[in-house]
């Protein structure tokens, strides 16, 4: 069955939307798109140096956009606009990638499979890091889902009922990180933020509480990722960016179904 | 017995001295209310007896395992966030749903459990949060500025309600504020701040304080005028006669 790369990739698009759903609700309710976004432009840095060393890429991967969350969380912390920064470090990071890659890039590399994904090429051990990635991501949120939540909801309130908050914020940080490595080889650097941040936004119209937010968001990604593939299987296209796509069809049925629900 | 204590308290945000050598101390059962001018430092110190704002000197005891309840001056809730008030009540320590609904029920909004937290008016989330410290069943409850956005008979009777939760519970209360007249009724004790104690004592006291007065001016004397005149009957303290 594994041997079926159409196979492979739903199962690889499943194994992502495991960890994107329950961490996508947190990048919606803090507002960390723009944060999402830095950390996934960093990860073509980490590309470029993981070719030029001949480490997994997906290590030099997370390793960098781990190192740029903690920067920009660093340097806002110490009372930097958040916008700047991000603006400074995450195109930044993604030209010097793209520069390095340059150098070190052979006929092998195909910038392309980085920027947009590669999702029907994904090998056995690719399924088995993404699914295993995934599930420590899952958990780690599951595990600490109320004080991730009552950090989300107030600080003070946290610190009150003796959380870190900024323990919390780190433990994001590095799933962000994870996830990113996990994910460029499905829909690649540019289009990770919409896997965090489409279904999540889809499950806000239909959920009531955050438990069920994030399982529809979890839902939601799996879907797209599902029937992104069809289309992209049945009409040619590429699959990352349709996989996007099939996610903002949802988004709008979902927004449509919420707005007539309330009225 | 002394709950929390502060001692020689120093806190400087950024390179702005917030509180210099503050001393503060919050004894079981008593109400203690914190006032001063903008920016003396009032929600700051309230953050540094919780132990959010780091100390540049000084330091904070607390009872052993004494239970702390927080009402914060407001909450924002993103709107990105569905959140009904069972469930904020439940964070992080989960609830039965008979002790929610009796704690609701304590401060007078039974039946708003499945009611999104965001749909609240101002009166009713001040509630909601004091609802949420009591479920942890607090020795002291810290509360920064509890009635702002209330108007006045919102704000008397949220006062009237902490009265009777000091009597049934025995918890001490710290707030802060800055609505001096209804205040001074409520409190056992007012400390004066602006950066520093200017001033401690009875309301009756700081009231007539030079420091409180230097601060505050003399336009809050007819209330608190009616205040003592109210006092005296109900509580007979000799020396106010």
């Amino acid at each position: 069955m594994l041997d079926d790369f159409l196979t492979r990739a739903a199962i690889a698009g499943v194994g992502v939307s495991l960890a994107t759903g329950p961490l996508g609700v947190f990048v919606v309710w803090r507002r960390m798109a723009y944060f999402g976004d830095a950390t996934a432009h960093a990860a073509i840095l980490g590309v470029a140096m993981a070719l030029a060393t001949d480490l997994p890429i997906a290590l030099g991967a997370a390793v960098v956009a781990a190192a740029m969350g903690l920067t920009v969380a660093t340097l806002t912390g110490r009372g930097w606009a958040a916008d700047t920064v991000l603006g400074v470090l995450a195109h930044s990071a993604l030209a010097l990638g793209l520069v390095g890659i340059s150098f070190v890039g052979t006929v092998r590399i195909s910038l392309e499979s980085f920027l947009f994904g590669d999702i029907l090429a994904v090998s056995r051990t690719d399924l088995a890091m993404i699914w295993g990635g995934a599930v420590v991501v899952l958990a780690a949120v599951v595990w600490r889902w109320n004080r991730l939540l009552l950090s989300t909801v107030n600080e003070d309130l946290a610190y009150a009922s003796g959380i870190s908050p900024l323990r919390e914020r780190l433990a994001l940080t590095l799933a962000l990180a994870l996830v990113v490595a996990l994910s460029l080889k499905i829909v690649g650097a540019l289009l990770i933020s919409a896997l965090l941040i489409i279904p999540a936004a889809a499950a806000r119209a239909l959920s009531r509480g955050p438990e069920a937010m994030a399982v529809g968001a979890t839902l939601i990604g799996a879907v797209s990722a599902l029937a992104g593939l069809w289309a992209s299987y049945h009409f040619d296209t590429p699959a990352g960016p349709s996989i996007v796509t099939a996610a903002a069809g949802i988004f709008i049925i979902a927004a449509v179904a919420g707005r007539l629900r309330r009225t | 017995m002394t709950l929390i204590a502060a001692e020689g308290l120093n806190v400087t945000l950024g390179a702005q001295p917030v509180l210099h050598d503050v001393n503060l101390h919050l004894a079981g059962g008593e109400i203690v209310t914190i006032v001063g001018p903008n920016g003396s430092g009032k929600s700051t110190l309230l953050r540094a007896l919780l132990g959010i704002v780091p100390l540049q000197g000084g330091r904070v005891t607390r009872a052993a395992g004494l239970r702390v309840g927080y009402v914060p001056q407001k909450l924002a809730l993103d709107p990105t966030l569905p959140m009904n008030v069972a469930r904020f009540l439940s964070l992080p320590v989960r609830h039965s749903r008979a002790d929610i609904a009796a704690t609701l029920a304590r401060v007078g909004l039974e039946g708003v459990e499945t009611r999104p937290l965001a749909g609240l008016s101002g009166g009713q989330m001040q509630r909601v949060l004091l609802a949420r410290a009591l479920l942890a069943a607090p020795q002291a409850i810290l509360m920064d500025e509890p009635t702002q956005g209330l108007d006045q008979p919102g704000e008397a009777a949220f006062y009237r309600l902490l009265e009777e939760v000091r009597s049934d519970t025995g918890a001490a209360v710290l707030m802060v504020s800055h609505d001096l007249h209804v205040v001074m009724a409520a409190s056992d004790r007012v400390v004066c701040l602006n950066g520093h104690v200017c001033c401690e004592g009875s309301p009756h006291v700081v009231s007539n304080a030079p420091e409180y007065r230097a601060l505050f001016g003399e336009g809050t004397r007819g209330a608190l005028a009616l205040y003592r005149h109210h006092h005296d009957h109900h509580c007979a303290e000799p020396d106010h006669a």
